[in-house]
């Protein structure tokens, strides 16, 4: 149960299932794709995720079916191997290790910055680790874009260091050789026909173009076919030639009577954009992948008989990642305006909710009503969204509507829409983590220099719905934050570098608090045992925390936090700290200033997204640096939106402790300014008393007491 | 280059008529072209698509197709008679009456001994084609229905016939067959007005293949020579190809597959031609289109750039330099319009509004082939192809009287021309023959007729008579330019032939230099003195022209000198004018030839560095006619085609994307 005392960063999933074109095994019984470092195997009728090919130790880009044993895949990554799988039982069966990064299985390669086609000899060996070294190159300055690459009808093996092409391969190079001045036709993807010498390739400009007659120097010609409005994304012909299926933005498989091109079938309303089509080798499944990571199976193309469903990660997430209380799914935003349920046991979409209700319009420019704020109250009987457009040269259009749970339909269903809750935009708000669970209440505030608090009244005879109950504002200034205390008593609420608390019993103004000179960014109560403690960060890269029972300023420290969160379950608080371009993690409870764990690096770039998840059971761990995961784990998103959280690994924060001293001590004496100040300062304040208020400028001090 | 105060007159109201039928003949490599109003035009395809001839419309006369049995053009149209044209001298030769009511079709076979007409009462009648004549051989059996279209098969043993309407049972909605195309391997290939091109076995009477290429009506079918390769033009205004291609690069088994669609007409394509590396198509939208293929032409070269042909080769426009008058010549009538006139500097106000003097109808039936006004305004002439007709102007009253008494031998002309001082008429005549006539007050004389020494039949299209009154300088489609020496009325020379038609002649007025611009765009100067080509000439051909002046795809249609300026002439074509300074250095092949907006920034050393002989102009588009008035004001008439396209009727409705 307890593994080696050490935490560390894995990547838990979410992770695209879109990026490469999905393989459809030949009994049509499988479905595998790359996902992330992993090869998922899919099964095509129950949607469920069979198997998990895990091995490779970087991004995977490509997966094939071995012609020579259909029970049998290969794999491509970019750490350099090409590994072969039984997909069945889910087993490693060779590795293949590459001098280059492979980049499709189409053994594409990435040599200095180009792009080249090369075929890799796999030698025949029965060990399990093999090296390949032959490698002859057959295209070279070949676009990074797989869909680019096609292979046409009777493609062999070509002998090694052939310099010739072998017939069939067409690759288009990124400069594409018939761009006539002003047409909009550049390549964007290509398809062999399987029998026939006929190349279709797809344009940016919505055109599809059937190349014939191409062994001619000149005399190559070619119908074009248009219906998409928008780049062609994807391009296959059925296995038997019959006809050609293309997608694009619009969302319709598109499928084409090959040599009958005026007749053609569509699919609409497939949800999203398709970014890449494949035909299972009967021709009776087609899969589509959506650029909102799904892949649809679609029986004959008439029928959508199975979605697989990813993490959704639309353009950016506007809304805070959120825990359902129910389900203890994750919530975030998910399609345009809807929220996604997703849970982080089983790395699976629950489903998807529609929050605006409004059809979808896709229009470049075109400004849609996006879900920006998600609220739940403590036992998930209530959530609340704000969802806003901001057309041009106009105000914002806010609506605030509240969503309670329907036990029968085990769902969300609408109570109250406000609109124009304020008059500005809302910059937080947060449901009061009362404990009766009798009386809710809402808080929003909002740029307008309001805070609001809605009710839902008691006594109502037929459909209680939300109404607001009491407006604050504080010497006109803006709020940012808000945050109950745990149990409810209390109401902190920041005004730029002040924080004013308030007894949501009376509205009253209980006090104020202030750490002058910035803004306050986040506010926080700590819970459990530190419930009379207060957290906030400003944006002059404070982290402080007031006692609430003296009011007075119990510590502070200076670190540039992005992002404060507590764990509901536990007195833990974590503080991401963006430096340098990657995050640090610290976790503390707000009693002592002393991180009770602390992560280097736990990713490169700002975390500004991340959550504490409940764990479905405890853990039992006795190391002191990873007990704040007993009980929650916490996820977070980086960039490249992965969900990622932390385990066990690296080396303990006493190494990391005496590790970092020596560091400052070296570099005092050389006597240059100190490279990581503030991050010492934390560790220091441990060792000493709790009130040491070390502030940034302050390094000669810190040598003084060493 | 020289400042001009320029008259730009946008009143000329050209219209050209629809083109309705066109055929080509591939061994002289000219096409046949027949309008809506029975003008048919006659473009040389080998001497960069010039307009060699046009035979004047008649009324009455709808062309409905046309063919070529050798070098013989015949005719047929919907008033049921078959048409023999005298392509020498520009007329119809004969006629013969069908006997079948409307004829739809008319088709020869490869061997050129015979000719089939589909007529409205369905028949198909069978002429023999004879030395100077054609003779009624016999009737097919007679079909149901009109007969749309034929087509020989190339042994000539077989002929595919299309009936229309045609009753499809299943939609029972009529059908028409626009047009067939009967391959050598039996196979027949059919438009109809379901939009669809269907090809047939012809030997088992099977449908083979059926490409649906528009919502409307498919009007016309043509196959290349070696049929690999066919198009169809539709409604729409595309033309679609289609290939005859194997389905692997090394396998046998062919088909015709559907491969590029062209879009260059708004309306109706009627008439579709495939020449060996282009498709030449026209219709509703009146221009000619030749689009080549760029598989089969070498790439970025000016044989494979589009032309759109919209105005005829030759001026419509006549001007009296003295008198500030205009000319216009329309098929029906002629009119004449007074310039407007301004005073003051820059963007000139119109003091005096442009004024329309006379509308002058024509009589019978023949449309007028060309017309002329004497410089000094008093004159005007023209002729149709049965008649000739002189008026006598009076400007300050506008009258216009009629010259009653006509010599014998001016009853028909190809071309009119009247001398500077208005004292003498030229007209070109039968085999190259120009007569003279003299102008006196009350009635006209004949004087004599000059005649080429070669011999040659072919019309003379260009005439100049020179300033001084001495020469005379003309031009015949045969390439042929001579000069006559008026004083002694014989022929003075005749100009090294050259192997590209002229299309614009002109003598200088002082130095007596004739200057000849040539369908290919090279430009001579032949020394009437001492009959050899100038100095600047030899110069201009060693060193030869720009790529860009080569490159130009409309003729110079008119030359011109500037009095003022002795080395300058003045030529221009249909999207620039040109003066070329004979005294300044010729341009190199890497120097810009439109230099002169960049010597316009340059300061005035550079400026004299930079130039060179060719300055062009391209403020003006579109130009029917440049002409330099006695003035020194600069008449520009321009006919902008987005006002030919509004007087079109509207093309067929065609669902657009997000409409």
């Amino acid at each position: 149960m307890v593994e080696h005392g050490d935490i560390r960063v894995v990547h838990r999933g979410g992770s695209k299932i879109n990026s490469r074109e999905p393989v459809v095994t030949n009994d049509s019984r499988f479905l595998l794709c790359a996902s992330g470092e992993r090869v998922k195997v899919f099964s095509t009728s129950t949607e469920e995720c069979v198997h998990d090919l895990r091995g490779h130790t970087d991004l995977v880009t490509g997966v094939l079916l071995r012609p020579t044993n259909h029970l049998q895949v290969y794999s491509c990554s970019v750490d350099g191997t090409v590994r072969l799988w039984d997909f069945t039982d889910g087993i490693l069966i060779k590795v293949q290790t590459c001098s280059w990064l492979m980049f499709d299985i189409v053994c594409m390669c990435v040599c200095a910055e180009l792009f080249q086609l090369v075929a890799v000899h796999l030698p025949q060996s029965g060990d399990q680790l093999v090296e390949a070294q032959e490698l002859s190159a057959v295209l070279s300055n070949v676009s990074s874009n797989p869909a680019a690459t096609g292979f046409g009808r009777g493609v062999r093996a070509p002998p090694l260091r052939s310099p010739n092409a072998p017939p069939g391969a067409i690759t288009y190079p990124k400069t594409d050789k018939d761009n006539k001045k002003g047409g909009k036709n550049t390549l964007m993807c290509i398809a062999c026909h399987p029998k026939d010498d006929c190349i279709a390739t797809g344009h940016e400009d919505g055109k599809i173009r059937l190349w014939r007659n191409f062994n001619h120097k000149k005399e190559y010609t070619y119908t074009t076919l248009h219906w998409h409005h928008n780049a062609v994304s994807s391009l296959r012909f059925t296995p038997e030639g019959t006809n050609l299926l293309s997608g694009g933005l619009e969302s319709v498989l598109v499928q084409w009577r090959y040599n009958q091109e005026s007749e053609r079938d569509f699919l609409p309303r497939l949800g999203s954009a398709i970014t890449h089509i494949a035909v299972s080798p009967d021709g009776t499944l087609f899969c589509t992948s959506h650029s909102d990571n799904k892949i649809t199976i679609i029986q004959s193309c008439v029928k959508v008989s199975a979605v697989i469903q990813g993490l959704v990660n639309g353009e950016s997430v506007r809304t805070d990642l959120m825990v359902d209380p129910r389900s203890k799914s994750l919530v975030l935003n998910g399609k345009p305006g809807h929220l996604q349920f997703y849970s982080l046991q089983r790395d699976k979409l629950l489903y998807n909710l529609d929050i605006v209700q409004q059809e979808y319009i896709h229009e470049l420019g075109l400004q849609q009503f996006e879900v920006v704020k998600v609220a739940f109250d403590a036992p998930g009987n209530w959530m609340a969204t704000v969802e806003e457009r901001k057309p041009k040269a106009a105000e914002p259009e806010i609506n605030l509507k509240l969503w309670a749970f329907d036990e029968q339909t085990q769902s969300f269903v609408l109570n109250t829409t406000v609109s124009a809750p304020h008059e500005a935009q809302i910059t937080s708000m947060c449901f009061s983590q009362a404990a009766d669970g009798q009386t809710s209440m809402l808080v929003s505030a909002s740029e307008d220099g309001h805070f609001k608090a809605w009710q839902l009244p008691r006594s109502a005879y037929e459909g209680p719905s939300w109404s607001c109950d009491f407006v604050g504002d504080y010497r006109g200034l803006a709020p940012q934050c808000c945050c109950f205390s745990a149990d409810g008593s209390l109401l902190a609420v920041s005004f730029q570098e002040v924080v004013t608390v308030w007894s949501p019993a009376s509205w009253e103004l209980l006090t104020t608090l202030s750490q002058p000179p910035k803004a306050i960014r986040d506010l926080c109560f700590g819970r459990l045992g530190c419930s009379k403690y207060l957290m906030g960060t400003t944006a002059s890269n404070l982290l402080c925390c007031w006692n609430l029972l003296t009011c007075s300023l119990e510590w502070s420290t200076s670190m540039d936090v992005s992002l404060l969160l507590s764990d509901p379950l536990t007195e833990n608080m974590a503080a991401f700290c963006c430096q340098a371009e990657s995050t640090d993690l610290f976790v503390f409870k707000p009693s002592e200033p002393r991180p009770v764990a602390s992560l280097k690096a736990v990713c490169s770039g700002k975390v500004t997204r991340a959550v504490f998840a409940p764990r479905e059971e405890m853990l039992e761990s006795c190391e002191e640096s990873s007990q704040w995961l007993n009980r929650s784990q916490l996820y977070f998103l980086t960039q490249h939106m992965l969900l990622q959280s932390p385990a066990h690994v690296l080396p303990s924060t006493s190494v990391l402790c005496s590790m970092f001293v020596e560091s400052l001590l070296v570099s005092v004496a050389d006597g240059r300014s100190v490279v990581h100040e503030h991050l010492v300062h934390v560790f220091l304040n441990n060792s000493h008393s709790d009130h040491l208020c070390l502030t940034l400028n302050v390094s000669q001090q810190n040598t003084h007491r060493l | 280059m020289g400042e001009f105060k320029v008259h730009r007159v946008r009143f000329f109201d050209y219209m050209p008529a629809a083109i309705r039928a066109m055929a080509f003949n591939r061994r002289t490599e000219r096409l046949a072209l027949a309008r809506a109003d029975g003008a048919l035009e006659i473009f040389n395809f080998a001497d960069n698509y010039f307009q060699e001839k046009v035979i004047p419309g008649q009324d009455g006369r709808a062309v409905e197709a046309l063919c070529w049995v050798g070098r013989r053009l015949f005719s047929a149209g919907l008033n049921g008679e078959i048409t023999e044209y005298d392509l020498e001298n520009l007329r119809p030769r004969y006629t013969v009456e069908a006997y079948g009511g409307p004829i739809w079709t008319i088709s020869g076979n490869d061997q050129g001994t015979l000719l089939a007409v589909g007529c409205e009462d369905g028949t198909v009648k069978m002429f023999e084609v004879l030395e100077d004549r054609i003779q009624f051989q016999r009737n097919l059996d007679r079909q149901k229905g009109r007969i749309i279209s034929l087509c020989w098969h190339p042994s000539a043993s077989l002929i595919a016939i299309q009936l229309g309407p045609e009753l499809l049972a299943q939609s029972s909605s009529e059908v028409v067959v626009w047009s067939i195309a009967f391959l050598s391997d039996h196979t027949i290939i059919s438009g109809d007005s379901a939009g669809k091109v269907q090809i047939w076995d012809g030997l088992t009477g099977t449908l083979a293949r059926t490409h649906l290429v528009t919502k409307w009506d498919v009007l016309a079918l043509s196959v290349s020579q070696d049929e690999s390769s066919l198009v169809a033009g539709t409604s729409e205004g595309t033309v679609v190809q289609f290939q005859f291609l194997s389905s692997t690069l090394d396998g046998q088994n062919k088909d015709w597959v559907r491969t590029r669609t062209f879009k260059n007409h708004s309306h109706d394509v009627r008439a579709l031609v495939h020449t060996e590396t282009a498709v030449v198509s026209g219709g509703m939208d009146t221009q000619l289109v030749v689009r080549p293929l760029l598989d089969k032409v070498e790439k970025n070269t000016q044989e494979s750039a589009m032309r759109k042909m919209a105005f005829p080769h030759r001026s419509l426009v006549c001007c009296a330099k003295k008198a500030g008058l205009l000319l216009f010549q329309f098929p029906d009538h002629l009119e004449l319009w007074r310039l407007g006139e301004s005073d003051g500097h820059g963007d000139l106000p119109v003091k005096r509004k442009p004024e329309k003097l006379i509308q002058l109808k024509r009589k019978g039936e023949d449309h007028i082939c060309c017309s002329a006004l004497s410089p000094c305004g008093g004159w005007l002439a023209y002729s149709t192809v049965t008649s000739f007709r002189l008026y006598r102007l009076q400007n300050n009253t506008i009258s216009i009287t009629k010259v009653s008494k006509l010599p014998k031998d001016l009853r028909s002309a190809h071309q009119l021309c009247f001398s500077t001082d208005s004292s003498r008429l030229f007209a070109s005549s039968i085999n190259s023959s120009v007569v003279v006539v003299a102008l006196n007050q009350p009635e006209c004389k004949y004087l004599h007729t000059l005649k080429p020494k070669s011999g040659s039949r072919e019309p003379v299209h260009l005439l100049f008579a020179s300033e001084d009154g001495k020469w005379l300088a003309t031009a015949n489609t045969a390439c042929e330019v001579q000069v006559y020496n008026l004083d002694k009325i014989k022929l003075h020379c005749t100009v090294p032939v050259y192997g590209s038609c002229p299309t614009a002649i002109a003598i200088h007025p002082t130095s007596s230099n004739l200057v000849v611009v040539h369908a290919d765009q090279q430009i001579f100067e032949y020394s009437l003195v001492q009959k050899e080509y100038t100095e600047w000439s030899r110069r201009l051909q060693k060193q030869g022209l720009h790529s860009l002046w080569l490159e130009r795809d409309t003729p110079i249609t008119h030359v011109t000198f500037n009095p003022k300026h002795p080395a300058h002439i003045i030529l221009h074509d249909m999207f620039m004018f040109c003066v070329i300074d004979q005294s300044l250095p010729l341009p190199e092949a890497k120097t810009r030839l439109f230099n002169q907006m960049i010597l316009r920034s340059l300061p005035e050393p550079m400026r004299i560095l930079h130039r060179h002989a060719f300055k062009m102009c391209k403020t003006f588009q579109n130009l029917m006619c440049v002409r330099l008035l006695e003035d020194h004001s600069l008449v520009v008439v321009e006919r902008p085609l987005l006002d030919i396209m509004s007087q079109l009727p509207a093309p067929v409705r065609q669902k657009r994307f997000a409409t």
